[in-house]
This record gives C-alpha cells, structure tokens and sequence, in this order.
C-alpha cells in the first residue's frame, strides 16, 4: 500500500498509536481544564477568569509570581555566569568535584531546600536562635526573600551547567582575536562571549523561569503570607474554603498562558541568533595569583557552601531527637525506627511508580525520537511538538488535568497505581525525547540501512542495531529521568492516596503535619538515592560530560 | 546471479526531478559503475536499486522480475556505504556476521562463513575490535565482508572509498575487484572519480543531471565519448571551436591558419556547421613540423612535463612531454605541434553530440 510515494509500514501505525494515546492522555485532559475554565453549572461562563481579576487577593498572586520568577531569573544568571566563567577561565582545585556537587544540589529533592532553610533561618532555626542568644535579629525568611533565596539557590546549577556545556563549545581562538584587539578580562567576558553563549542562556532562563514559575513546594512551605499563583491553584483546587474547580481551571490557563508566552518569545530570539560553533580547541584555564585569586575561589567555594548547606543539614537533622515532631536536644535514630513502617510503604511506592513511568518513559522517548528523526512527515512532526506540551504546563496544572478528565467513568483513574505513572511520565517526557532526539540525530542513518539491506526486520534493526548503539546515551538520560521522577513533588500531589504515596509525596505531608523528624529522615533516605544514582551515572561511560536537565 | 535491468525509472524529491527518464541493463556478474559529478543522482539511483527510495514511474528487474514493491529488507542485496556504517556496538566479527543470523544460518555454518569472509579482505586478526577501535580502512574492510559473506543476489557501494586517503584508497580498490571477482556478484559501483572508476568497472554508465550520458567499457567512454560532457569528464582534454568546411565532396576542418585537416572519414555524412574538437593530449606532440604554436609555459613532473602552447588562432593546447630535452621551453619559444587524427573527436557545437561516424548515425 502506497500513500503520497511512501510506503505504509509499521512506523505509521506506531505513530498514529503514539498519536492517539497522546491526544487522549495529555490533550484531552488540558482541553477539558480549559472548558472548566469557561463553563459553570450553567454553561458557557468566564466566571473563573472574572473571580480572578476581581480581587487583589488572587490577581496578586499572578503579580507575586511574576515578580518572584523574574528575580529568581536575573538572579540565578548575575550568580551563575561568574561562577561559569571562574571554573573555565581559572583553575580551581577540585574543579571536577565542585562540578558534580553543584550538580547533585541541582539534583536533590526542590523542597527539601526550603525545608532546610526554615531549620536554619525559620523562627526556631539553628541560626536564628544562635543569633538571638548573642543578641541579634534576623530578618524573618519567610515570604518574599525566603522563595527567592532558595529558589536561586536551587536553579544557579541548572543554568551553570547549561553555560559550562556552551562554553566548550567556544574556541579559544576567538578570545586570543579578541585579545589581540586589546579585549580582555570582563569587557571580553561580556562583548565576546555573552553574546556568543546567549542562545544558551535564554534557553537555560527559559527553564529557570518555568520552573521558578511553576514551583509549588518551596512557596508552599516558607512563602506563608506571601501567595504565588501555583499556592493560590493547589488551595482553590483542594478548596480550603470551598471547592471551586471553575475559578482553578481559569487559573491553570492563565499560568499555562503566561508559560506560553515566554516560551514563544524565548524561541524568536533564539531562532535569530543561533550560531554553529565547534571548538577546534578549548579554552586552557590559567592559574590565579594573590588577591584576585583569593576572591575567585571565595566566590566558588562559598555558592557551594551555600549550595550544599541545606543537604548537609537535613542529614544531620534527621538524627536529631524530637518531641511532638519538633527537634530538642540530643541525638540517635528515633526518627528512623518510629517511622520504618511508612519509611518502607513510601520506598516501595517510590521504586514501584517510578521504575514503571521510566520504562514507560523511555520506551515512548525511543519511539517519538525515532519516529520524528527518522521518518519526517505531517503526523510525526505533529506528534513531536505535542510531546512538548508539558514543557510549558507545571506539574500542577498536569495533575489537575489528569483529575477533571478521569475523574468519572468511563475511565477513573484518580487514586490508582495507573495515574501516578502516566502523570510521571507525562512530566518528563519533553525532556527525554529532547536528549534521546538528540542521540538519534547523531546516529547515521546508513547504519540502520546496512541493518534493513542485511535482511533485518523494522523491529529487529530497532532492538537489535539502533537501541543498544544508542544505549550508553539512552541509560543517561534515564539516570536523569528516574531523578526528577522520585523528587517530583506537585504533578501527583492531586493524584495520590495512602497506597500510592512516594518519597517526595510523604516528605510534603510530614512537613505539613509538622512531624520535623520523620521528614528529615525521609529527606535523607530520598537524597541517598538521588546521590546514588547520579554516581552510577557518573561511573557511566560518557555520563557526567553533557549533562542537561 | 543476477542481471539488472532499469527501465523508463523516475525519481522525484517532493516534485523536483532528479531522475527523469533512466534505462540500463547490467548483465550477471558484472562490476557496473556510476560516474558523474557530485549531485548528479548517482546516490539516488543506487538507492532506489537498494529498496531505500521510493520510484516514481518505471520499472527495476532483478533476473526479469520487477522487484519495485519488495522491501529492501528482502532484495538479498549487500551494501557498502561511504561512512562504513558498521553497527558501533558491535566487533568486526558479529557485523559479519549480522546478516548470517538475519538469514537463520546455523551458528557452526555462520561462524564458519565470518571466519572466511574476514580471511578474504586480511581482516581475521581484528575480528574481536570494536569499529570504534579500528581505522578508517580496517573498518570498510570489515564492511565490505558483511556485504560479501550473505552470498548477496547485488552488490551496491556508495563511495566506499571517499573517506580513505589516497594510498589506501588504491590498496582498498584492489582488495575490492578481488573479492567482486572471486564472488563473481554482480555490482554497482558509485563514485566521482573517474580514475578509480577506471581502474576498477568492467563498464561504467557516465551521468550527468540525471541522465546517462554513455555506458561503455572505460576505453570506449574514454577514446569515443559520446557527447563533450562525457569528454570533458573523463580525463583531460583540449577543446577548439571550428567550422566543418565541405569541399569537392571532402569534409575539412582548420585547426590553424593554412593547416586544414580531412576528416571525411571520421565523421558522419550528415556532419556539418560548428564543431568542437577534443583534442586528448596524448594525441598531441611536438615535431620538426606541423601547426606552429608558441609556448606559454612548461612544467616538469619528472618523467614527464606538462606544457601549455598557443596555436596561432589563439586556442591554448595541453599536452604532455616526455622529460628527454635538457633545459625545458620557457614562454614565448616557438614549437611546431604534430596532431594525431585517430585521436580526434568531433562535437556538434550547439548539442554536444558526438558527430563521428558510427555514433549515433
Ligand atoms: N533526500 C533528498 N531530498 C531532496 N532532494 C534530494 C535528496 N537526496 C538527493 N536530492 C537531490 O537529488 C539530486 C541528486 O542527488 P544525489 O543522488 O545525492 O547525487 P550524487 O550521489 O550523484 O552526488 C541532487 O540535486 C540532490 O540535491
Ligand atoms: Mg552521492
């Protein structure tokens, strides 16, 4: 059979397959957000969107939001850019070692940083009562500075690591011309390579600003007063006062709109100034003398203390003793053995969600990379930008919209297994079909001819020959995937019960319920295996080298 | 064994034509080659033999079957590629051996093959490296045996030599005839260098836009081209313009002032008006005597030089001189240039078609 020229195989029915299940798991359930967003009980009505934008209570909180990412965002890059340029252009001992703690800091539990922080600087925190007793007074961290604070912190690594990985790519050529025409030190910084390494940079800010946008957690635990738009999402959803899915629904979009819309304008800028670089040879870090390398290393050193506090604390904390959930002196493994109980529920969960959205993940990854490299068409291109449409939906939105849509039969979904691995999986998959799309571009398509001329079947070239060359890549960016799968936090906060509750989802409700302790024994028992896995990624063959998230 | 055959075949890239009208006929056995210059559609076509392009109109017979609905997976043909695409998780042996398993060949039989076909391109001491670990070469090498040992219905090579640098090239060029020889399979053979087309094709089909311009053994392309394109691509020439002059029945051309030359019996009857004449420059020598030209300049190649003369019409000729005279010409010295007739060929100015006797008319 024959369409347009081409034949018909079983690509094209994996594809509609993919297509339709997409249409139906991810688009259906946004399309019904937004008709919830603009019916009521008696139909067509913008009631939500009106409820909005009629009180400061709630239009602020978009205000708050934006005002927060917008800082997180400048920040996180006046932090990071130094810091990026420092650990290339200088020689720093232990280079390698802070690279991968900045990583495992980007890489550990979002909320366990505000966690951590209210230990420190909460109002019955190691810090502040230590100030007090010498008889100062901190400023109070919660709101505002407390987001921003630990969102910054959180999100310098991700763009970091975003800028070391375009800063290989500049050869030290153009910085010995720039030298040449008497540029050097941070007018070159900023002249030469700002501009070279800008695609990058609005491609990291744009992540940083959604996810800064989006975070629900850290607001959630050390924003108190101080409300952003996903706080204002979760408690009219979860309705504290009562439930009024309308009003959530017209929120989500408004976010989802806003999201967007960044999006959008990031991409126009990018497309323009995209320039094709490769580095014959790499930039040689030099050795600092006297003050300035003094300051360079104070600057490296003390973002990583900053960086790694909040993990170091939640492992000392768990071993603290407590008394009603808060921490009194002395210390031992109470914390621990009050809890195994729910300790081994929530691991077991953890292990058993998430293991079976990474297969599902990287299955469906292998296939839509696989399909939109390989065979380029109307159906396949259509499918590749769908699997990005939860880039731009924070989790929230997308847990909200697996509730609405399967939360009556036909299909319900709400409370099982099943819903907790399709919201995970859901999550991730832009960013693992982004890095396996990438794998699949850099594998030559002769190969897989070679494989079809020798005889090999479609599924035998794919198991046999395109897999396991991929593999090394593909295992990777499961490491990653399986990461941010067991700390994901808001996607399955709507979607749980007591049967399905992971890690990150335990932690979230011991804080809540005020049980310090047992949050900061799973805290740490959760960073165990983030850390874990990255150093199996580490020990991985070409792991560690290109790591993005 | 298995003869081809290509006919009325078209080949369009979403409605840009790069294969209008194509018709060919390889015979069993046969180490076929397609040359042209890059972009030509030598790719495309060899593709559309291998089952990985679609075919727009026309026919492609394997054996007198049309084969166009037969999925490349089941053409049995073996395929060499120019970035050798060897499965990089793979050792030089289980490439080898790839297709074997594909096919159920039993293990001891299949094993018994790869050691075979790695022994015929010198390969057995690197059967268990990586293609990672191997060298550009040692890796077509390898490449090469995987086509060979599924015992293939067709051959097909994409520029296999493109990525080896100029010696190994001619090493791998042999190693190549050999085994194509001694398996007797039938091949095509695609490349932009018409040296090693040369040196290796029993016949070559010269393209050009998607047309085959010639399809002869590479003595009759070279002496015979058929148009000024294939002339021209196919080693080097000289090109004048002249007018064909009939006279008494005769048909003259003047090379140069005075010098006419009777090419009655070279060309066709039919033959007349403006004419390019490719004159080969092994067809041209100096003598005590002939058409008087002055040298622009000579370069010494050690056996030989190459010199560069200007007849008195203004026309710059191109030929070799073997290295006996002690000090070489410099510009300006005066020469006498003797034109071997046998050599000529005559084009129609306007079409580029060969107007000697016997092409064409
Ligand atoms: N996949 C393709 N899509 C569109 N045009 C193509 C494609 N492959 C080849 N072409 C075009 O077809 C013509 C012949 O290309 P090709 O067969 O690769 O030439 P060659 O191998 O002789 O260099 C060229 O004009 C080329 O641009
Ligand atoms: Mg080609």
């Amino acid at each position: 059979m024959k369409i347009g020229g081409k034949p018909v195989d079983g690509w094209t029915s994996v594809a509609l397959l993919l297509t339709a299940g997409y249409l139906f798991m991810v688009v259906w359930p946004l399309i019904t957000v937004l008709i919830s967003s603009v019916t009521n009980a008696d139909g067509f009505s913008l009631d939500g969107f009106a409820t909005f934008f009629s009180s400061r209570l709630y239009y602020g909180t978009l205000f708050n939001s934006i005002v927060v990412t917008v800082c997180v965002t400048v920040l996180t890059f006046i932090i990071a850019f130094p810091l990026a340029y420092f650990m290339t252009m200088f020689r720093i001992p232990g280079n390698r070692t802070i690279q991968v703690l900045i990583l495992a800091s980007m890489m550990s539990p979002p909320f366990i940083g505000a966690y951590s922080w209210i230990l420190l600087l909460g109002n019955n925190g190691l810090i502040t009562r230590w100030l007090k007793d010498i008889g100062l007074e901190v400023p109070s961290i919660y709101g505002f500075a407390g987001i921003v604070l630990v969102l910054t912190l959180q999100l310098v690594p991700l763009i970091f690591t975003y800028l070391m990985g375009a800063w290989r790519t500049i050869d030290v050529s153009l910085l010995e011309a720039a030298e040449s025409m008497g540029m050097t030190g941070w007018r070159r910084a900023l002249k030469v390579i700002m501009p070279l390494l800008l695609p990058t940079v609005l491609g990291g800010s744009l992540l940083v600003f959604v996810r800064a946008f989006a975070d629900f957690g850290t607001p959630m635990l050390i924003g108190q007063g101080y409300r952003t738009i996903p706080v204002l999402i979760y408690s009219s959803f979860i309705g504290e006062v009562s439930v009024d899915h309308s009003f959530a629904a017209a929120v989500a979009v408004i976010v989802i709109a806003v999201t967007l819309g960044v999006f959008l304008l990031q991409r126009y800028i990018v497309d323009r100034r995209t320039f094709a670089m490769t580095a014959m040879r790499a930039i040689e870090p030099t050795r600092l003398k006297g003050w300035k390398g003094w300051g360079v290393y104070a600057y490296v050193y003390g973002f990583l203390i900053l960086a790694l506090a909040p993990l170091v604390v939640v492992v000392i904390s768990s071993f603290r003793n407590t008394l009603y959930g808060q921490f009194v002196e002395g210390f031992s493994f109470r914390n621990y053995v009050s809890a195994q109980r729910d300790i081994v529920r929530y691991i077991t969960n953890t292990f058993s969600i998430g293991v079976t959205a990474l297969v599902l993940l990287v299955i469906v990854a292998v296939l839509v990379s696989y399909l939109t490299v390989r065979r380029k068409s109307a159906l396949t291109g259509a499918l590749d930008t769908m699997t990005m449409v939860p880039y731009v939906v924070p989790g929230l939105i997308i847990g909200i919209a697996l509730i609405t849509a399967f939360s009556q039969p036909p299909l319900v979904l709400t409370g099982t297994f099943a819903v907790m691995v399709l919201a995970l999986a859901i999550r991730r998959l832009p960013y693992a079909v982004r890095s396996t799309t990438a794998l699949m571009y850099q594998f030559s398509p002769s190969i897989e001819e070679a494989a079809v001329s020798l005889g090999a079947s479609k599924i035998r070239t794919l198991v046999q020959v395109i897999v396991p060359a991929l593999a090394p890549g593909i295992l990777s960016g499961a490491v990653l995937s399986w990461v941010t799968i067991i700390t994901e936090l808001s996607t399955t906060l709507f979607l749980y019960n007591t049967s399905t509750q992971t890690l990150s989802l335990g932690i979230y409700a011991q804080v809540i319920r005020g049980q310090l302790g047992t949050a900061a024994a799973l805290s740490t028992i959760l960073l165990l295996l983030t850390m874990l896995s990255l150093f199996l990624l580490m020990r991985m063959s070409g792991g560690g080298k290109e790591i993005r998230i | 064994m298995t003869t081809i055959a290509l006919h009325a075949l078209r080949k369009e890239y979403a409605g840009q034509v790069a294969i209008p009208d194509l018709n060919l006929e390889i015979a069993d056995g046969e180490f076929f080659t397609l040359l042209g210059p890059s972009g030509c559609g030598k790719t495309t076509l060899l593709r559309m033999i291998a089952g990985f392009n679609s075919i727009e109109a026309g026919t492609i017979s394997f054996d007198g079957t049309v084969i166009n609905d037969r999925p490349a997976s089941e053409r049995n043909i073996g395929m060499v590629f120019q970035n050798y695409a060897l499965f990089p998780q793979m050792t030089a042996a289980k490439n080898v051996g790839f297709g074997l398993q594909t096919r159920k060949i039993a293990r001891a039989e299949a094993e018994r093959r790869v050691g075979e076909a790695l022994e015929s391109v010198r390969m057995s001491h690197l059967k268990d490296r990586l293609p990672g670990q191997m060298s550009g070469g040692q890796q077509q090498r390898v490449a090469l045996a995987r086509a060979l040992v599924i015992q293939p219905a067709l051959l097909l090579m994409d520029e296999p030599l493109s990525n080896l640098d100029a010696k190994l090239r001619v090493e791998m060029r042999d190693t190549i005839r050999q085994a194509q020889r001694a398996a007797g399979i039938t091949t095509v053979y695609v490349t932009h260098d018409q040296e090693e087309a040369m040196a290796v094709s029993d016949r070559i089909a010269v393209m050009n836009l998607g047309v085959v311009q010639q399809v002869g053994s590479p003595a009759e392309i070279y002496r015979h081209p058929a148009n000024r394109f294939v002339a021209e691509f196919i080693g080097k020439t000289n090109i004048l313009e002249r007018d064909l002059v009939r006279q008494d029945g005769r048909t003259l051309v003047e090379l140069s002032a005075g010098q006419r030359l009777d090419v009655t019996d070279l060309v066709g009857p039919s033959a007349t008006g403006k004419v390019h004449i490719s004159v080969r420059p092994e067809a041209v020598k100096a003598a005590s005597s002939g058409l008087a030209a002055e040298v622009v300049d000579e370069t010494f190649l050690g056996s030989h030089s190459q010199v560069r003369a200007r007849l008195e019409s203004g026309d710059i000729i191109e030929f070799l001189e073997f290295s006996r005279r002690s000090a070489l010409w410099t510009q300006g010295d005066r020469v006498f240039l003797e034109v071997d007739t046998d050599q000529l060929t005559l084009f129609d100015a306007a079409s580029g078609v060969s107007v000697m006797r016997g092409a064409g008319d």
